[in-house]
């Protein structure tokens, strides 16, 4: 512990931490080393690749470029908050049956960029799904079967809130 | 026939077997893994492209106790990372051939601590005239590697190219040219060591070939076999760039781990890994090409030349496959290919998808619109009548033994697309637009599995173990990087068991526990690897039933029972098989005659583009893939595969620039080495052909490698299509396209004077 280095709260995936480390330390790094959610990856350091994507108080971020004294008091939320049960989520399920996911590293990122998507565009036309996930980048898939599992995963969630609602009534 | 046979699991579309533990985030990749009292290494690279080691110094200002310094003295074994030829050093000792070429390494228990420590190295030079690019090397006026710059050269001859152009209708040149790529997966690279004198050492790492490493740390520290172990990590995407780049990093983090007394752990940050990591081969290929008035093809000589960087690592392999693909998947009876690959002074090029093939592929499908347009006909017309057909032979003289389905492709691709209505739409809207549209085609094949009489020297194994929990293991040393080896395997192997997918799983790619089922390379492992343990598991079956422990029909249960029952009487389970060769299979080393391999996939791809005459730049509007890679394992990696090499592919033909500054790569940063994003992909409409191979797993060829193939050709002549102008280097960026027009406006300005 240095004397330079700061005390920080953050709400991460629900749980509240108390953090001392250099005022700069990168988000990615506190969340990777202090709290052990390896879970959210490094890809390039500079913001491009998205894998490193968090939701910091409901907005999407790259980790890798904030510093974690500007994430004090925040609510984070990391991959490893998606299906805190163990059972993958909707999105998640999607992912794994349409081959949204094949090595997996830029995944985490990926479903935290689909998450803020959805919530805030329930049934995302294909161009929507484009740009939001513009920001995140995939070596592997060459992103088609991404946009499946993101059409995938919002019809199961409308198929299941109509269901509810049908019993509402 | 059994390929043909209805099966339970193979051909569906069952989940990627580690694809829960991805989507949790809980995979671990090496950088996820921490070690009690674990250090930290980097290194030290060259800044100059060739030149002597005079001296290296330490800044005296700097603390640095608690670091641990190593140099190429310091290594036990030989100072050269094992490949095909020994001639790459582990660590710079008295010069060095490239930039970033590794000469210290450093380790210290503070990872933040390195980049001062790096940058208090100071090396002395005496700089040596250095070789750029092919045509500096082909000059010979600096030698720079062997006796004359040259990695390797083929001479591949059929007929008599020299007693045909007289008689040609028409003779067509071209030359085309294709850019160095990078790889860019998304996880850098990464290795962890240990090293103590009982177990001597262990590497865990991001890496495609565990045994390739393994050979290679064996030379390194003069060990025994047994006293090395490498164990692969959940590796974060690898395309080939993880391929003969491991060994080096692994030996590196070892010699830190051997000379500290620490585990250490050495991981890439994205420029590191960019600047001194493998590419793709840069080529320079030239056709010249006699076609009678009918547009068969008559003679090919094609003059190929690779730029392989500093060291021979894959060249030559790579060159060969390059070779092998020049003429496309066409027969002419007439064909000369002279092909090198030059020393040049950057990083070595390397084993990047396709392996050669999509710069050769560039070339000829290129050059095929070329034909087609002066003789003022249709491009798929021309590529019809020269198609490969069952009966003949290539240019290796390799005979075509089954039905090749490139006719029947190119009608389904034509309608799914609407070829011929979008042309003629594009025709008539581009005179007025300033963005002009066009569609191009591109034809091709690739050969699946190790070239020539490879895969009988790689002689693999592998096998299935039922281990005492009851779980069936797949035993091999192919890795998972993302195309779905830990999926595929086991969907073979419970196929054949007449158990369920879950029932299987895959052994640790840890060399101390899986057979050398060879490298995860060259799209071998749905049909060598898969072959191998569908044969492993039938024997299996087999074990079982001699003695007496199983019926000739069985159910789940009663396979299981069996297992536990052999495993009582025998203490273990293991069916381990080893590669049987196609019957029929020839290859002529000398000649580079014969069965260049034992299957090739067939594949057409169209791409529709819009070209904006206003800045330069084009949009791949909508993709076509059409393939034949034998059976098709798993539906959904399988599109996967195609897509993911299609959006690759898209990357290679209009993104992706390396660019070099005095051998030093200068845009080393994904802020400005751009490959495709979510946003700039094509819709890309993928269907596959089946045509059962006999000798792959459940009648699987290759598929990984294919689909890079086809693009760059297809989207450059599309772009001929929607602008006239014959693009025949890649990557092709708006300034490229500018360049281009100028310098078809100069010539043009020329000819009225």
């Amino acid at each position: 512990m240095n004397a330079q280095w700061s005390t920080v709260q953050l709400t991460v995936n629900g749980l509240r931490h108390t953090v001392q480390a250099p005022p700069m330390k990168r988000l990615l790094d506190v969340l990777r080393e202090d709290l052990r959610l390896t879970g959210v990856k490094e890809g390039c350091g500079e913001g491009e690749c998205g894998s490193c994507s968090v939701l910091m108080n409901g907005e999407l971020v790259n980790s890798c470029l904030v510093p974690v004294l500007q994430a004090a008091g925040a609510t984070i939320q990391t991959v490893e908050g998606l299906a805190p049960q163990g059972e993958l989520s909707l999105l998640q399920k999607a992912f794994l049956e349409c081959g949204g996911a094949q090595c997996g590293i830029c995944t985490p990122g990926m479903l935290m960029a689909a998450t803020q998507l959805l919530e805030r565009t329930p049934n995302p036309t294909i161009n929507e799904i484009r740009e939001g996930l513009a920001g995140n980048l995939c070596r592997c898939t060459g992103f088609i079967r991404i946009f499946e599992s993101v059409v995938a995963a919002a019809a199961t969630k409308a198929a299941a809130v109509r269901k509810e609602e049908s019993h509402a009534r | 026939m059994r390929a043909n046979a209805t099966t339970r699991v193979v051909g569906t579309p069952v989940p990627r077997k580690e694809g829960a533990e991805k989507l949790h985030g809980r995979a671990r990749y090496v950088d996820d893994i921490e070690r009690e009292g674990m250090w930290y290494g980097t290194t030290v690279r060259s800044t100059i492209p060739r030149g002597l080691i005079r001296s290296i110094a330490f800044d005296e200002s700097f603390d640095w106790r608690e670091f641990v310094v190593v140099t190429a003295k310091d290594i036990p074994g030989k100072n050269h990372i094992q490949l095909i030829i020994a001639d790459q050093p582990c660590l710079a000792d008295t010069q060095v051939n490239h930039c970033d070429e590794a000469i210290v390494l450093l380790a210290h228990p503070d990872k933040h601590k390195l980049r001062a420590a790096a940058a208090a190295v100071e090396i002395d030079y005496e700089p040596l005239p250095a070789v750029l690019s092919i045509e500096e090397s082909e000059l010979r006026d600096v030698i720079v590697w062997g006796e004359n710059n040259v990695f390797k050269s083929f001479l591949l001859q059929k007929g008599n190219v020299d007693e045909v152009w007289d008689q040609a209708a028409h003779i067509v040149e071209g030359e085309y040219r294709t850019g160095a790529q990078e790889h860019l997966y998304i996880e850098n690279n990464g290795v962890i060591a240990e090293y103590s004198h009982e177990e001597g050492v262990t590497v865990w790492g991001s890496l495609q070939c565990p045994f390739y490493v393994h050979r290679s740390l064996l030379a390194v520290f003069a060990l025994r076999e047994d006293k090395v172990r490498v164990i692969q990590t959940e590796t974060g995407g690898a395309f080939g760039g993880k391929e003969d780049f491991p060994s080096i990093l692994a030996s590196h983090a070892a010699l830190l781990a051997l000379k500290s007394g620490h585990v250490v752990k050495m991981v890439f940050d994205r420029m590191e890994d960019l600047a001194a990591t493998p590419k793709r081969h840069p080529s320079r290929i030239r056709h010249r090409t006699a076609v009678d008035e009918d547009g068969k093809l008559l003679a090919i000589e094609i003059d190929l030349g690779t730029d392989g960087g500093a060291y021979s690592t894959l060249s030559s392999t790579v060159l060969s496959r390059a070779t092998l693909h020049a003429c496309g998947p066409y027969v002419c009876p007439n064909v000369r290919i002279r092909s090198h690959a030059w020393a040049t002074n950057t990083v070595p090029y390397g084993a990047f998808r396709g392996f050669g093939a999509p710069q050769s592929i560039f070339a000829v499908e290129r050059h095929m619109d070329e034909i087609a347009a002066r003789l003022g006909m249709d491009p798929v017309e021309l590529r019809r009548r020269n198609f490969l057909r069952e009966g003949d032979t290539t240019a290796t003289e390799q005979l075509m033994r089954e039905p090749v389905m490139m006719n029947d492709l190119m009608d389904r691709i034509l309608e799914e697309s609407s070829f011929y209505a979008r042309k003629m739409r594009f025709a008539q809207e581009n005179p007025t637009s300033a963005v002009k549209r066009g569609i191009g085609i591109a034809a091709f094949f690739h050969g699946a599995g190790f070239t020539g009489s490879g895969e009988r020297y790689l002689n693999s194994l592998a096998g299935i173990d039922v281990t005492a929990d009851g779980q069936v293991r797949v035993l091999v040393s192919s890795t998972e990087f993302g195309q779905g080896t830990n999926t595929i395997l086991p969907q073979i192997a419970a196929e054949a068991l007449l158990v369920e997918y879950a029932d299987v799983g895959m052994a640790p790619a840890d060399t101390r526990v899986v057979p050398n089922s060879g490298p995860t390379v060259a799209s071998r492992t749905a049909m060598v690897v898969g072959r191998l343990v569908e044969r492993a598991s039938l024997q299996l079956v087999g074990m079982l039933r001699s003695e007496g422990l199983l019926a000739a029909e069985y159910s789940r249960d009663e396979f299981f029972a069996a297992c536990e029952r052999y495993r009582v009487l025998k203490g273990e389970l293991v069916s381990l098989c080893r590669y049987e060769a196609p019957p029929n299979v020839f290859w002529d080393d000398q000649e580079y005659r014969g069965e260049a391999y034992p299957a090739f996939a067939w594949s057409i791809h169209v791409a529709q583009v819009a070209v904006d005459m206003t800045t330069y730049s084009t949009e791949v509007e909508e993709y076509w893939a059409i393939q034949e890679v034998g059976r098709v394992l798993n539906p959904v990696l399988a599109g996967g595969q195609i897509e993911g090499g299609v959006a690759q592919g898209v990357g290679y033909a209009l993104y992706e620039k390396v660019l070099l500054e005095n051998g030093r790569m200068a845009n080393n940063q994904m802020t400005n080495y751009i490959m495709p994003t979510a946003a700039d992909v094509p819709a890309i409409h993928v269907y596959f052909a089946e045509q059962p191979f006999a000798y792959g797993g459940y009648g699987a060829k290759g598929i990984g490698e294919l689909p890079h193939d086809g693009p760059a050709p297809a989207i450059l002549n599309a772009i001929r299509n929607a602008t006239g102008l014959a693009c025949n280097a890649i990557p092709l960026l708006p300034e490229d396209m500018l360049a281009k027009l100028s310098e078809v406006a100069a010539m043009q300005k020329d000819v009225i004077r």
